[in-house]
């Protein structure tokens, strides 16, 4: 696979490190009690932020590449404002509703076309993984998005490890599904368990990674712990959470949004401004804290990353 | 209870939201993405006060009670007041009068025509809805026209619908009782026991 590298990032977005490094010191003094301070206005939003008790800060995180130097939403933003239709339809229902997901002890189902297959546990899966920051735009299929810095790593370091064989083209991914502790999930408004899935050379990209956390902090239940996937250059519902499982397949996976509404979200899912939902503009979106909408770029900003990744495809067609 | 309070009542009940959601957005308790929330309420309150509308009546023929049905224009304008709330914030909060997307958007997005359609139709309505206005028309033509009310409410269910994602319980729900709202009513006209009594 050819990954072209252009403008890979330019010298402008990269944080200084001096900020960088005073961040990592305020994020540390700030655990506990200071989260109060860093969320302003959460004793008043009444939103019932399930805020960490216990959260660990993630130690040895080191700036990765591909960042944004845009303003980053505020963690209580992040935290607050979640599609998880596990936990209820409402953008506040996950943070209400995720604290009863357990997350430890974590498995990941590993099967299909690998030379690996195994229940592998999140904790063996981790280690030895170096852990970025990744700053990255997010944009959601509803035309809202935001600045959020992740702390993850790529996925193909995984999948290397799992060592695909040659007939695996895609792979899928599951999010859990514990009726008991998801009550979302009792009711059939997708076909649950949520199944993504992605291109080979789509997982093996630089930009695609797992996500164990953000803002330096391991990730809270409603963001999709206590792993997830990131494609910034695609419409969030792509980025499954909480992952259960992935399997190596030959056959393009049948994923959830795919297959209630068709028409509506496309397996590729790539940020695209100029191929409309059937219901609304994607050409604008609004940036989550501010007034105006802005306009959305192809690819989400990353086309120089992932363009050629779609070379000679009619996105019109493959939406 | 006079009907002077009890309309006083119904006033102080249909403004609550208002004061509830400018209350919210003063202190900041309107979650990350306030342009949204203030649509979504606004406009479900818009839905429910036609609806509330429309039972007054047959709670009145159906019960005998018929206390309401001097409070029934105000509750009326006040869809009308949230109806114009909810379009306002389309228009300024979340377009920014910006016309080319705001004309794309109704004429093609089903769901947007069905809202900008009910709200378009509560407008000769609300125009219409003093005494003076009803002497003007004429009585028979007033409630000739004032049927649009069903047209409005069934396009204002149909917006509902149709903005939904993926869970249509709670549109569905109030779709449905518009639908049984409107069945009361063709019933009592062309249903076996219309009456004498039924034809007022």
């Amino acid at each position: 696979m050819l990954i072209r590298r252009r403008a890979e990032i330019a010298s402008s977005e990269i944080t200084d490190e001096q900020v960088y490094l005073n961040r990592r010191q305020f994020i540390r003094g700030a655990a506990g009690a200071a989260v109060g301070v860093a969320t302003g206005g959460f004793a008043l939003g009444g939103g019932g932020v399930a805020l960490a008790e216990g959260q660990d800060a993630i130690p040895n995180v080191t700036p990765g590449p591909f960042g944004t130097d845009e303003t980053q939403n505020s963690f209580d933003d992040v935290t607050s404002y979640n599609n998880y239709y596990e936990f209820g339809l409402d953008k506040r229902d996950p943070s209400r509703n995720a604290h009863t997901l357990t997350t430890e002890p974590w498995t990941i189902k590993v099967d299909g076309e690998v030379a690996k297959p195994a229940g592998y546990h999140l904790e063996d899966l981790l280690e030895g993984v170096t852990l970025e920051e990744r700053v990255y735009r997010l944009r959601c299929v509803e035309a809202w998005s935001m600045v959020v810095p992740w702390v993850g790593f790529p996925l193909s370091t995984l999948i290397n490890r799992f060592e695909p064989t040659g007939g695996a083209r895609f792979v899928e991914f599951t999010t859990v599904m514990r009726p008991s502790e998801m009550p979302g999930v009792r009711r059939p408004v997708l076909d649950w368990p949520y199944v993504e899935g992605l291109r080979m050379d789509e997982a093996m990209h630089p930009l695609t990674i797992l996500v164990v956390g953000l803002y330096g902090k391991t990730l809270l239940n409603q963001n999709g712990a206590p792993i997830r996937l990131m494609m910034p250059w695609k419409y969030g519902f792509k980025s499954a959470k909480s992952i259960v499982r992935m399997r190596f397949t030959r056959e393009q996976p049948r994923t959830a949004w795919n297959k209630s509404a068709p028409q509506e979200y496309g397996f590729y899912a790539n940020v695209n401004p100029t191929v409309n939902h059937p219901r609304w503009s994607q050409a604008s979106e609004r940036r989550i804290g501010r007034f105006f909408r802005q306009d959305t770029s192809m690819f989400n900003g990353y086309g120089d990353q992932v363009a050629s990744l779609y070379d000679g495809m009619d996105l019109r067609r493959f939406y | 209870m006079s009907t002077g309070s009890l309309k006083r009542i119904v006033f102080v009940v249909c403004a609550w939201p208002t004061v509830w959601l400018v209350g919210r957005g003063l202190v900041g308790a309107l979650g990350a993405n306030p342009i949204e929330e203030i649509t979504h309420d606004t406009g479900i309150w818009t839905l429910r006060l036609l609806l509330a509308t429309l039972a007054i009546a047959p709670l009145g023929y159906l019960t005998t009670w018929h206390r309401l049905m001097p409070a029934r224009r105000m509750v009326g304008l006040f869809a009308f007041f949230y109806g114009c709330l909810h379009f306002t914030t389309y228009v300024v909060l979340d377009w920014f009068f910006d016309v080319e997307a705001i004309v794309e958007d109704v004429v093609e997005r089903p769901y947007i025509t069905a809202g900008f359609t009910a709200f378009v139709l509560l407008i000769p309505l609300a125009v219409t809805s003093t005494r003076a206005m009803v002497r003007r028309v004429g009585r028979r033509r007033w409630q000739l026209l004032h049927r649009l009310v069903y047209a409005s409410a069934t396009a204002g269910a149909a917006h509902f619908i149709w903005q939904a994602k993926a869970d249509l319980r709670r549109p569905g729900l109030y779709a449905g009782v518009l639908a049984i709202l409107l069945a009361i009513r063709l019933w009592r006209r062309y249903g076996p026991a219309r009456s004498a009594h039924s034809r007022a």
